[in-house]
């Protein structure tokens, strides 16, 4: 039996999730796997906005911020659950994205990028300069998830390192499953043809601007989930999560590895995650790194590195 | 029987250029219209306006006996218009099978939420259109090529895919702008059978096409555009001697020696 792609994809990250941590020399790298797997689920969105629908987001930390600091606000002010937290930054994210999007997305061109950009330097002017709420540029710290004392209850004892390495692991396979799941619907088709044609796209019935802004508010609840994960691994958060370079660090991983398809993107997450814990300088020259990786993807790999790679072994046709 | 499509008076401009100046004429269910005329004569754009690409600058356009003008093409979809394009406008990215499933969207569409979750409900709507569009494959020629990504299809292919999609439709008026350019004598002939096949099924065709042999054939009406003025109409035979059309193409010819 030939696997299919959404199969071949999941199959591919689940042993991942399982089998790396055998050639891990300490504990120490569960936390870059759950990093890892937190920035794979954030490009995971990007993969469906940008990959599939063809638009562009600038600001997509911004969402990332949303998640994060609703997990650090909710329980404190609200006494919810951060579980509860978590979905209610994306629930906010959601609407906030819904209103971002919809007067701007009825225009034709790249003024999302613009809007998005503006969206994302509002989000962290606002947590760095709230202090009274958010503590501002020095952070704040996020409650315990309780997650694992429960499965402690259950008799499953796992590091912190451990059950985050898992944890995120586990939501970034339900995050690819659902992004697989939406390109071969019929919504995915919509968006991809969209993205292909948008003339066609109108023609054949697809409302477009409809379309793109479903995409941009399912990207927006991915960034924002990835955005709480992040904050509830680390019991803390700064208004960093929220800055325009976040931003650019998710489109450029996606765009890396391969935006138009899931397991590329996260191809590219892995890359520039593991990158300043193998170059240390690279956390130094950061945001020169970015742009030079962009600009080399867009002259010689338009695809990105995944595709090209699997292009170069198996032939033109897939 | 009625006119399924009635177009009046429609013109446009583009800075101070008439491109298309008050144009009318209809389309009746199975008959086949034909839009003739040299490079430029405004065929292509009349075909926007009338599919809602461009908004009509002046006329009317009556689809099915409601105004329709400058509706947007996605509602005009949802009314039975359907089109193809002179210069290809494929999803060149997706496989020749999903171009032409992306054609039932209409059908195929539901609750996003049911797509995510990959809901059987969903499946089963993705299923019926990809049944569908097989069978509008196997009828243009291309079921070998259902699983190739389309950008790798030759000219002549993507011609009679864009004709499978804008069939997926179902639609009652189907505008087709120069569908057997490019294509051999072969392909030609297929194409022509096939819109007289479409036709003789009660849907309305608008056709541009510069291939004057296959539009002799096959056309029950000829409009004459030259510089966006009509300049003729009838029936072939008719056209074919009318001075004015004689002269609009010879002048044409001139110009490009
Ligand atoms: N969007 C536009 N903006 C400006 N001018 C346009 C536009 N679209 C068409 N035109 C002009 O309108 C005129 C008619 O063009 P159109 O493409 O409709 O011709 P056509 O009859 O389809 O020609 P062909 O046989 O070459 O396809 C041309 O002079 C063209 O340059
Ligand atoms: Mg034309």
């Amino acid at each position: 039996m030939r696997l299919t792609p959404k199969s071949a994809t999941l199959i591919v990250l689940a042993l991942l999730v399982a089998i790396t941590p055998f050639f891990f020399p300490s504990g120490y790298y569960y936390r870059v796997g759950a990093l890892l797997f937190v920035n794979g689920i954030a490009v995971t969105g990007i993969v469906i906005l940008t990959g599939y629908a063809g638009q562009i987001s600038l600001g997509h930390a911004g969402f990332a911020g949303i998640g994060a600091y609703a997990c650090a606000l909710a329980p404190v002010h609200w006494g919810l659950h951060p579980a509860l937290a978590a979905v209610l930054g994306a629930a906010i994210s959601a609407v906030l994205a819904y209103l971002v999007g919809r007067p701007i997305l009825r225009l034709k061109g790249y003024y999302l990028g613009v809007a998005t950009l503006g969206f994302g330097i509002l989000v962290s002017m606002v947590l760095n300069n709230e202090r009274q709420l958010t503590r501002g540029p020095d952070g704040i710290e996020v409650a315990d998830l309780g997650l694992r004392e429960v499965l402690k209850g259950w008799g499953l004892n796992l590091t912190n390192g451990e059950f985050w390495y898992f944890f995120c692991g586990l939501c970034l396979i339900i995050g690819a499953w659902l992004a697989l799941n939406l390109h071969n619907s019929p919504t995915g088709r919509a968006l991809r043809a969209l993205h292909g044609s948008e003339v066609a796209a109108r023609t054949v019935g697809v409302d477009v601007a409809r379309f793109k802004l479903q995409a941009f508010v399912i990207s927006a609840v991915y960034a924002s989930v990835a955005g709480s994960l992040l904050a509830l691994q680390n019991k803390f958060i700064t208004p960093d999560v929220a800055g325009f370079m976040h931003s650019v660090e998710m489109v450029t991983m996606a765009v890396l590895g391969g935006v138009g398809s899931v397991l590329g993107a996260i191809f590219g997450a892995g890359i520039l995650t593991l990158l300043p814990q193998v170059l240390t300088v690279f956390a130094e020259y950061e945001q020169m790194v970015l742009g030079l990786v962009m600009l080399l993807v867009m002259i010689f790999l338009r695809e990105g590195l995944l595709p090209s790679i699997l292009k170069k072994f198996w032939g033109k046709d897939e | 029987m009625s006119d399924l499509l009635s177009i009046e008076g429609l013109g446009i401009s583009f800075g101070g250029l008439k491109a298309v100046n008050d144009v009318s004429f209809r389309v009746r269910p199975g008959e086949i219209v034909s839009v003739i005329g040299p490079n430029g004569a405004g065929k292509t754009t009349l075909f926007n306006m009338i599919s809602g690409v461009y908004l009509p600058g002046a006329g009317r356009v009556m689809l099915d006996g409601a105004d329709v003008t400058g509706m947007e093409p996605h509602l005009l979809a949802r009314r039975g218009m359907s089109r193809t394009f002179q210069n290809l406008q494929i999803f060149q990215s997706m496989t020749v099978l999903e171009n032409v499933i992306t054609g039932y969207h209409l059908q195929e569409k539901g609750p996003v939420v049911a797509d995510i979750l990959g809901l059987p409900s969903s499946r089963r709507r993705a299923r019926k259109a990809m049944a569908g569009a097989r069978e509008l494959l196997e009828r243009v020629g291309l079921t070998r090529a259902a699983e190739r990504e389309a950008g790798n299809l030759s000219y002549g292919s993507l011609k009679r895919l864009e004709i499978a999609r804008a069939l997926a439709l179902d639609p009652k008026v189907l505008l087709l702008d120069e569908p057997a350019a490019g294509c051999n004598a072969v392909e030609t002939e297929e194409i022509d059978h096939l819109i007289a096949e479409v036709a003789a099924s009660g849907v309305a065709i608008l056709l541009v096409e510069h291939d004057m042999k296959m539009v002799m054939r096959i056309s029950n009406h000829i409009v004459v555009l030259d510089h966006g003025e009509k300049i003729a109409e009838g029936d072939p035979a008719t056209v074919s001697q009318n001075p004015a059309v004689i002269a609009a193409y010879l002048g044409a010819e001139n110009a490009h020696g």
